[in-house]
């Protein structure tokens, strides 16, 4: 059963200068116990998904066309009052970008994990202060730490009382948005660890946000892979991973290098990604692509069902 | 050459060698702080570093933040000046230079590029000013004709083409890409034989960041440019360096060719690290090396093995006696107590 369902998708950004599609026609699923891998570079629109579907878009962005629907119901609808009140941290939650160092240095840990409890449920503060113990203790903090202060910890304990806060209210989805990138890869592979234990330790379903793939790789059921506000490829990581469809995915796969295998030459994208405010007609990655054809600079390509689960917008297949 | 500098001797095609490279940085007390404080606490950013890198060759230097490679690249180029040590360039040693024309001089022969391209270049200069910076510093060029045309050889070098569409831009009209690709042809204009690379692709894309490498493997060739290659990132590593030193806590634990270090690993924090690199293919099944905690202090760095803390080996010597960088195979050299010193493999049962 699909938890969250996201169809065609457009998010815009107002600016001087026009709107900027950061995310176009865009739609994926996430079911229960699912975590999907969302990749693509700086600036594909990756965070701007992720913020429609906890809708968090800053003043100048909207959503334009497109249904986010959890269990049925669609939050694209929704008053903010009754986003905040049912969905936001109940339902779903979110690890942000480099949250991490915007932990509060005058509260503790403890009071920080408990004031979205208080926020969202009928308790109290001792019982909201026990849970959030607990909740350290499932990240793999002991309990007795809630009275600690951010300045007390490292980063890789940091990042997991972020984590502890984003399941405060138990939710079903968390988004997590970059959430090792300011760690070294040993604390990193520690925190990865806790985030693919709690999945099957608490029913959650993931969506983790990166520029990583490999990161895709190791942690990720499924994965869609963004350029420039579209999803290019989209389907479970396994075939994806070995026979990838689309140009951008097979060259993307290429340029990570692996500590494991034969040595490889790593494989370059030549130019760089579109601006957004006039993104190229047809196919957004011709440019840049090298099985160009005609018909990619005039017609943008649909998004297509090979086989085995793997969807691919392009005009190859 | 001055009187005051002696010839050091050095091995047939090392380009520069590094010994007992130390680097502390003393910590600012507050007043109060320091009237009771005897000893000035010091951070031990390089502790005894020693390597050599041959002519031509890409040497990386491999560790997680804190761990010293950073400040070991800049100790090289002078701009941080060590504690102790010798660095042995051209048969000089370069931190015994005092006079400033002696260390410009040596300088032309070795360059940086740093890790953020948006910090490293100055915003209020145009491309043209940035690149013929190095070379109106160390007069190399004839006339001004000439600088002109060695910045756009410059930039052709690193395919900014057509030159003329990139020299009079400013740095805030590039793409992040765009602007590394100036850092390094700013590094490469003085044609140097020696170069530091500080993690020159870490703020770039990944469809980006190969085209930098390659570039920068290409000018190394064309150049036969030696290189200290600094990166986090053991993977990248395994790709451009040749030999690879893996450091923790300001020392190096181990020192190798890179198909050996990668391919089989000695040091256990080596193999922890190489363990917890995610690698691009979901179906690969590896060995989970569980360590715990973080990096600690440089501060007052542990006692004995300075990973004992972390080490899912640690014995009893580990945690009194510093284990000493040896030779156990061809070529390879590890500090670790697991390993005897004479090639003979002690491994705890």
């Amino acid at each position: 059963m699909d938890l969250l369902k996201v169809e065609n998708l457009r998010m815009y950004y107002n600016t001087i200068r026009g709107n900027v599609k950061a995310v176009d026609d865009v739609s994926f699923t996430v079911s229960t116990r699912e975590s999907l891998g969302l990749a693509g570079e700086s600036g594909c629109g990756k965070t701007s998904a992720a913020l429609s579907v906890m809708r968090l878009l800053p003043s100048n962005g909207r959503i334009v066309d497109g249904a986010i629907t959890l269990d049925g119901d669609d939050i694209t609808k929704m008053g903010d009052k009754e986003i905040r009140q049912k969905i936001r941290w109940k339902r779903i939650s979110m690890i942000f970008q480099g949250a991490m160092n915007a932990l509060h240095p005058t509260y503790t840990i403890g009071h920080q994990i408990a004031e979205a409890m208080l926020e969202h449920e009928a308790i109290n503060k001792k019982e909201a202060l026990g849970r959030a113990g607990k909740l350290l203790e499932v990240v793999g903090i002991e309990s007795q730490k809630t009275n600690r202060y951010p300045h007390e910890l490292s980063g890789g304990m940091k990042q997991r009382v972020v984590t502890a806060m984003a399941l405060a209210c138990n939710p079903d989805l968390v988004i997590a948005d970059e959430p090792t990138t300011a760690l070294d890869v040993i604390v990193q592979a520690q925190v990865l660890r806790v985030m693919k234990e709690l999945q099957s330790r608490l029913d959650l379903s993931w969506i983790l946000i990166t520029h990583d793939l490999s990161m895709i790789a190791e942690t990720c059921t499924n994965a869609a892979i963004m350029y420039a506000g579209k999803i290019v490829e989209y389907g479970d990581v396994v075939p994806m991973f070995k026979e990838p469809l689309h140009p951008y995915t097979q060259k993307l796969i290429l340029a990570f290098p692996s500590v494991i295998g034969p040595k490889m030459e790593l494989s370059s994208i030549h130019g760089f990604p579109p601006d957004l405010l006039n993104p190229p007609k047809g196919c957004r990655f011709h440019p840049r692509c090298p099985q160009a054809m005609d018909i990619c600079r005039t017609n943008d390509p649909p998004f297509v069902k090979s086989s085995k689960d793997q969807y691919v917008a392009c005009h190859l297949y | 050459m001055p009187p005051i500098l002696k010839v050091k001797k050095m091995e047939k095609n090392v380009a520069l060698e590094v010994r007992n490279l130390v680097k502390y940085f003393p910590i600012k007390l507050g007043f109060f702080k320091s009237l009771f404080t005897k000893e000035v606490p010091y951070v031990h950013a390089v502790d005894g570093v020693n390597f050599n890198i041959r002519q031509g060759e890409i040497f990386g230097l491999v560790g997680e933040s804190g761990c010293g490679k950073t400040t070991t690249g800049r100790c090289l180029v002078r701009l941080v000046e060590p504690t102790e040590g010798e660095v042995v360039f051209e048969g000089r040693d370069l931190l015994s230079l005092s006079l400033e024309h002696e260390v410009r001089k040596l300088r032309r022969k070795m360059q940086i590029i740093f890790q953020d391209p948006y910090e490293s270049l100055n915003p209020r200069m145009s491309i043209y000013d940035i690149i013929s910076e190095p070379l109106r510093i160390q007069k190399v060029a004839e006339n001004e004709k000439e600088i002109a045309e060695r910045v756009s050889q410059a930039l052709e070098d690193l395919d900014l083409v057509p030159p003329e569409e990139f020299l009079y831009r400013f740095p805030h009209e590039l793409s992040g890409g765009q602007r590394q690709r100036v850092a390094i042809a700013r590094a490469f204009v003085l044609r140097p034989e020696f170069l530091v690379a500080d993690e020159p692709v870490s703020m770039l894309d990944a469809s980006i960041r190969s085209e930098v490498l390659k570039l920068l493997l290409g000018l190394q060739k064309k150049f036969h440019t030696s290189f200290l290659y600094i990166t986090h990132d053991i993977a990248l590593s395994r790709h451009m360096c040749d030999r690879i030193a893996v450091m923790y806590l300001g020392k190096i634990v181990e020192k190798a060719s890179t198909d050996d270090l990668i391919g089989k690993p000695l040091h256990p924090y080596t193999q922890a690290l190489i363990a917890a690199v995610p690698v691009p293919d979901p179906t690969a099944r590896r060995i989970e090396i569980v360590i715990k905690g973080e990096v600690p202090s440089a501060i007052n760095p542990p006692p004995g093995c300075r990973f004992h803390t972390r080490c899912p080996h640690a014995m009893d010597v580990c945690r009194n006696k510093e284990p000493p960088l040896v030779q156990v195979e061809n070529n390879r050299l590890v500090a670790c107590h697991l390993y005897g010193t004479k090639g003979s493999k002690r491994r705890k049962s």
